[in-house]
């Protein structure tokens, strides 16, 4: 072997050695969690890096009770409801916004844009109030309206991107047939849109999954919280006696949909936020 | 499409009418716009306009979270006041001044690091290798994540009896005893920094791969071509490149990390040494209820984010492609 062949070896092997430590980082994380949360909890506190037995006694934990459970309806119950009213007002608007010109369409696009980057506490206490006057406080129905502000903006931003690709001649096919815009959005665009859809629904989905502040914030009680607020809740006897296997259990069971679904729907998700960034 | 004739529909069309047809179908379009915006318009303004108001306006009274109809209009006194040979109020409150601070000092390091890390994870991706698709889902697991999850999973491995990083670095022999990551005002700042690294990292990562993908392949023949080092080839050609896309990463992630709330809240609670602006203001506005106050607060942080949004709009204006 020459000189050049070496190096070349040794590039080959220095490339694959730094995507194993990437992936390492990247996946070991959630891969001890996974470990933790199938310990007894007499092996707890005992440091491995693989399991030498299974233990689902803190799934049994957690899944008996009832508050946990009702979580996890209240987290879908808010996710999807929410993914459906971003995508109702999203394709109605972004058809406005990317298929017709009018004057002040520079200015709305400049509204949402500047809507999505509202700070959530700056209208804490606002919508603390606006929910409250509606009834909506400690009740899934407040959350569904609040995480709007942050769904519906990007939705928009991102379907618009989308709306604008589309080729002129179909719309203006419709035009010629007397379709109204109604139509046209339903009948000819809908079936085209879909994958969009799919690819900000599916990030919208996440968003409003992972939200905290507002779902700590807005609810009261045990029956009316979302899941990362029943995680963050989850508490023992006192500060220093956390229940890990428990909380490892609850972040797998509330992980593992997002990462099937961030595995399934890769190349949607990456292309749904370069375009709603770097195309914009 | 066999919908019935609307109004404008051509009869015996002349010259004219084609026109006066033209600009009935635009105008029908507009209308149909401004119809299918309003309801996203009033969406916004419901949740966002409108509580923005009244947060400007309990800023100027005493609002407390129990009653908010009943306040009284007290002017600056949130922010500050003299009263009795001293001053009183928010600007004057050195835990807020310390949560700037925080604020600003984990956004700027954490950003720096994670547009540092994203590059390189860039351009790892952006090599030819075996398995490329694999390890790119993998890199996106802590993306997907959510931040409370993330936060708990560090919480538990940077635990100081039984965190397995503790127990790593004290059988390497880099510690002696084990460093309470969470609990010491000079670690704690640090664990917040190293998650959120952790976890926005492939944020920045695709981004960069994004613009990495687009970029043309002829430069980099003529570099190899003239046997120029691939690192300043790097510094000389693709960074620049890519610089656009990642002015827009930066501040994407400057903005999110301005109002960071969630994964400090859970790991380390109201600690004054990583408080940030969000988590004083909510601190001021649900736990202490003083609404007044809060909001004052939530005003500044409000001021502050819409300063860089407006740099934002400004510097990437090119890029949003607002203007067409």
């Amino acid at each position: 072997m020459n000189q050049y062949q070496l190096i070349k070896l040794a590039k080959r092997v220095g490339l694959y050695a730094l995507i194993a430590v990437v992936m390492v980082y990247a996946i070991f994380p959630f891969y001890y969690a996974v470990i933790t949360s199938l310990k007894p909890s007499s092996e707890l506190f005992r440091v491995d890096f693989w399991l030498s037995s299974l233990d689902f006694g803190n799934y049994v934990h957690i899944f008996t009770q009832k508050s946990f459970v009702r979580a996890i309806f209240n987290s879908i119950l808010v996710s999807i409801s929410v993914v459906f009213i971003a995508l109702l007002l999203g394709v109605t608007a972004s058809y406005a916004l990317g298929r017709v010109r009018f004057r002040g369409r520079t200015t709305v696009m400049l509204v949402v844009l500047g809507v999505s980057m509202f700070p959530q506490v700056a209208v804490l206490s606002g919508l603390f109030e606006v929910i409250r006057s509606l009834n909506l406080y400690n009740n899934p129905g407040g959350l569904i309206l609040s995480y709007t502000i942050f769904t519906l903006p990007f939705t928009v931003w991102v379907l618009t991107t989308f709306m604008r690709q589309l080729p002129m001649e179909l719309e203006e096919a419709a035009i010629m047939d007397g379709a109204t815009p109604w139509v046209t959005i339903t009948k000819v665009f809908l079936p085209l849109m879909w994958p969009a859809m799919a690819t900000t629904g599916l990030l919208a989905f996440i968003a409003a999954w992972n939200e905290f502040l507002f779902a700590l914030t807005f609810t009261l009680t045990d029956s009316q919280r979302t899941v990362p607020v029943a995680i963050a809740l989850i508490s023992g006897g006192s500060q220093h006696e956390l229940p890990w296997g428990p909380i490892m259990a609850a972040s797998v069971t509330v992980t593992v949909p997002l990462v099937v679904l961030v595995m399934i729907f890769q190349r949607r998700i990456v292309s749904g936020l370069t375009a709603g960034a770097v195309k914009g | 499409m066999s919908i019935p004739a609307t109004e404008g529909a051509p009869q015996a069309v002349r010259p004219r009418q084609a026109g006066y047809r033209g600009t009935k179908v635009r105008r029908q379009r507009v209308r149909a716009a401004w119809t299918f915006l309003t309801p996203m318009l009033f969406a916004l303004a419901l949740v966002a306009g409108w509580p923005l108001l009244r947060t400007f306006y309990f800023s100027f009274t005493d609002a407390s979270l129990s009653d908010t109809t009943s306040a009284l209009f007290i002017g600056f006194e949130n922010y500050l006041v003299y009263d009795d040979g001293a001053w009183y109020g928010l600007l004057t409150d050195p835990i807020w001044w310390r949560s700037v601070w925080n604020t600003l000092f984990f956004s700027v390091v954490s950003v720096s690091l994670e547009v540092v890390f994203g590059i390189i994870v860039a351009l790892l991706l952006n090599a030819e290798f075996k398995g490329r698709m694999l390890v790119r889902a993998a890199v996106l697991i802590p993306w997907a994540i959510p931040t409370i999850v993330s936060a708990k999973m560090w919480a538990w491995m940077l635990n100081d009896q039984f965190g397995i990083i503790n127990h790593l670095l004290m059988a390497l022999g880099i510690i002696d005893s084990p460093i309470p990551w969470t609990a010491s005002a000079t670690y704690s700042m640090w664990a917040v920094i190293m998650v959120d690294v952790w976890k926005t990292i492939p944020f920045v990562a695709l981004l960069v791969l994004a613009a990495l993908q687009m970029l043309p392949k002829d430069c980099y023949e003529a570099a190899e071509v003239d046997g120029i080092h691939p690192v300043k080839v790097f510094f000389r050609v693709t960074l620049p490149l890519i610089t656009p896309a990642l002015l827009v990463a930066v501040i994407f992630r400057l903005l999110d990390a301005l109002r960071v709330f969630d994964v400090i809240y859970v790991l380390t609670s109201n600690s004054t040494s990583t408080m940030t602006m969000s988590i004083y203001a909510r601190q001021q506005l649900v736990e202490f209820q003083d609404v007044g106050y809060g909001s004052a607060a939530s005003t500044l942080l409000f001021l502050i984010i819409a300063l860089v949004t407006v740099l934002y709009l400004y510097l990437g204006r090119r890029q949003l492609g607002v203007d067409q």
